[in-house]
């Protein structure tokens, strides 16, 4: 007798990735989905890469979106951008430390800091912990964006505050997550291999990864 | 409900084998008399030669002639003669049931404080009572088929010839109660003795029927006339049989709808008779589609792509699909080829297959090879890339001989998308 072998999954999706953007997006299956609970209350932190196009502005932030200005941006360097990277990598370090409620004049904080382990534990507003620039070829320019309990239409409006900053303007051209936590673009599966095979063998892979991060962090 | 009981008491027929119709049931509901409800609906039956109850019935006359030759089946279902199917079931009061009906005519009209030969009402004695069994109702109305299967000859031959998905013939609009209504031997096997001299083969008959139940009910000679049709435009016998299997519904269409509908492609399309009757063979279902959507998307083709009348008929004859496939992915895909990948419409002409593939498979192998810097889709310059290895080339292949790189490369620049 034969049939289909598995006639039912229960799946859950783990952090979202809106339609405009692309990357790795994590899917839990049956009892996954308790491991996704878990994983999303390690707060880890994800790495996108965020193509960005100066000289346009748009309603939404994106290539793709109802044109509002034009500006110059002849004068733009790279040593310009990364002033500003700095400055918003600044600030935002600031919230970090004053949203993950660590008393800032003890001794384990100074460790904690040290390491880098420092993360705000709950609900908190977009983090991001580190940004710096891959390519700059004008008009275009690729971020490089770590950040916490973001959304992607979020990291659209820093590359347009980036270009306001800079006094031209800015729009977003692609957004692709390449770390979502644990998992990284070569755990990723293609559309080609969504088959069961595939995805039994990038479970099993993932699994050690998964079991030791969550009892790092958790206890 | 209470005065047919007490006319039906008057009748008395205490029969062994009593099936059991609705009727006990609506008797249950309505009178107290529960213990005695399955002796009455024997003698429902009986009533119902006065009285026609417009119950919609699923199963219906000729059946229950089948059922009278085989008296040892206990199936039922049929209400419209009960007298032929009473005797044949019951075999110990068979002179009873034929006098019964008369008594019954007189003692119709007559007073109802009369005492009845025999009452109804007299306890039955515990052997006779389990002889009595009660039949698991063939419901009147019900939406799946799966009920009568077992009761219907016609749907269990039909099973038998390999149409299995019967759930999806029952989804068609009235094709279940079609089937219900048919007798085989009548009619469902003169139809298919047709087919199968049409030239449908015997395996592909399941599938057939399957798509196009409503064919069993169509008359034989509307049938012939249409492929007789068929043969006078010229059609071979070969090709009206492959037509007839790829598109079961071509059979049903009368002769002046065929006739309007080449008549409209002809027409539509200027092509000549000899190209518009191989179009038809190689796509029968442009003739049993709808023709509006093909109207559009030939305007489409004409006004939004640009392309020109010769193209037009070129490219439909290549590949006919495209009179069928969706406005939006139609715009799309040559939005992408045309203004992205710069292909001039010539090009697209020659190689109207790209329409037909996927637009995502498109996009990736053109990134791909731009990547590599080898998209180079222009005949006169070296290294040139047809389309047509571009689209319908298995991905190894494409990736080894085309774009000369590995299959690993191409994920990896597809996970950089």
């Amino acid at each position: 007798v034969t049939g289909p072998r598995f006639r039912r999954l229960r799946m859950g999706a783990g952090h979202r990735l809106d339609a405009k953007a692309s990357g790795v997006m994590v899917l839990g299956i049956g009892h996954g989905n308790k491991l996704l609970t878990d994983l999303h209350n390690c707060h880890l932190s994800k790495v996108y890469t965020v193509g960005g196009l100066f000289g346009k502005a748009t309603d939404d932030f994106s290539d793709t979106g109802k044109l509002v200005e034009k500006t110059t941006f002849d004068h733009i360097t790279r040593e310009k951008l990364e002033r500003i990277l700095a400055v918003i990598q600044g600030t935002n370090h600031k919230a970090l430390l004053m949203h993950s409620n660590i008393d800032m004049k003890t001794q384990e904080a100074y460790e904690m800091a040290v390491k880098g382990l420092i993360r705000p534990m709950g609900k908190s507003p977009p983090i991001i912990t580190a940004i710096r620039c891959l390519q700059f070829v004008l008009p275009e320019f690729q971020l490089e964006i770590h950040c916490l309990h973001e959304t992607q239409q979020y990291l659209r409006k820093i590359v347009h505050e980036i270009g306001l900053e800079l006094k031209s303007s800015a729009v977003c051209t692609q957004v692709r997550r390449i770390r979502d936590g644990v998992f990284t673009l070569d755990d990723a599966l293609l559309r080609t291999h969504w088959n069961l095979q595939s995805i039994q063998n990038a479970i099993w892979d993932c699994q050690l990864k998964v079991k030791r991060e969550i009892e790092k962090t958790l206890g | 409900m209470a005065v047919w009981a007490r006319q039906l008491a008057r009748g008395w027929c205490l029969l062994a084998r009593a099936c059991a119709p609705e009727v006990p049931h609506r008797l249950k509901s309505h009178s107290s008399k529960t213990r005695t409800c399955h002796v009455f609906c024997p003698l429902a039956l009986l009533h119902f030669r006065n009285r026609f109850f417009p119950w919609k019935v699923q199963t219906c006359r000729p059946l229950s002639a089948e059922h009278c030759a085989q008296p040892d089946s206990s199936k039922d279902g049929s209400l419209a003669s009960p007298e032929s199917h009473l005797p044949a079931q019951v075999n110990q009061k068979q002179e009873k049931a034929e006098t019964i009906p008369d008594v019954h005519a007189n003692v119709l009209y007559e007073d109802w404080d009369d005492i009845p030969p025999s009452s109804a009402l007299e306890e039955i004695s515990e052997e006779e009572a389990v002889k009595i069994i009660a039949e698991p109702l063939l419901p009147f109305q019900s939406s799946t088929l799966r009920d009568y299967v077992d009761h219907s000859e016609t749907l269990t031959k039909l099973v038998h010839l390999g149409i299995f998905d019967l759930s999806q013939v029952e989804k068609r609009q009235k094709a279940g109660q079609l089937l219900l209504t048919l007798d085989f031997e009548k009619d469902i096997r003169k139809v298919l003795l047709f087919l199968k001299d049409v030239g449908v083969e015997d395996n592909q008959l399941g599938s057939f029927l399957t798509k196009n139940p409503y064919i069993l009910g169509e008359d034989l000679e509307a049938l012939e006339t249409r492929v007789a049709y068929l043969k006078s435009k010229k059609f071979g016998k070969a090709e009206i049989a492959q037509m007839v299997s790829r598109a079961p519904y071509l059979l049903l269409f009368s002769v002046e709808r065929l006739d309007n509908r080449l008549g409209f492609f002809k027409n539509e399309l200027g092509l000549s008779v000899t190209k518009t009757k191989d179009l038809v063979i190689r796509l029968p279902r442009l003739l049993t589609g709808k023709l509006e959507p093909v109207k559009e998307n030939i305007q489409v083709c004409q006004i939004e792509l640009g392309f020109q009348r010769n193209e037009i008929q070129h490219i439909v004859f290549k590949t006919p699909k495209i009179l069928t496939s969706s406005k939006k992915k139609l715009r799309k895909t040559f939005d992408y080829l045309h203004n992205v990948m710069g292909i001039p419409h010539s090009m697209l002409t020659r190689f109207p297959q790209v329409f037909n593939s996927k637009l995502l498979r498109i996009k990736e192998r053109h990134l791909f090879l731009k990547f590599l810097g080898r998209a180079q889709y222009d005949p006169v310059q070296p290294s040139y890339i047809s389309l047509h290895q571009l689209v319908s080339l298995p991905d190894e292949v494409f990736c080894t001989e085309i774009a000369k790189a590995s299959m690993q490369d191409f994920e990896k620049f597809l996970k950089t998308l």
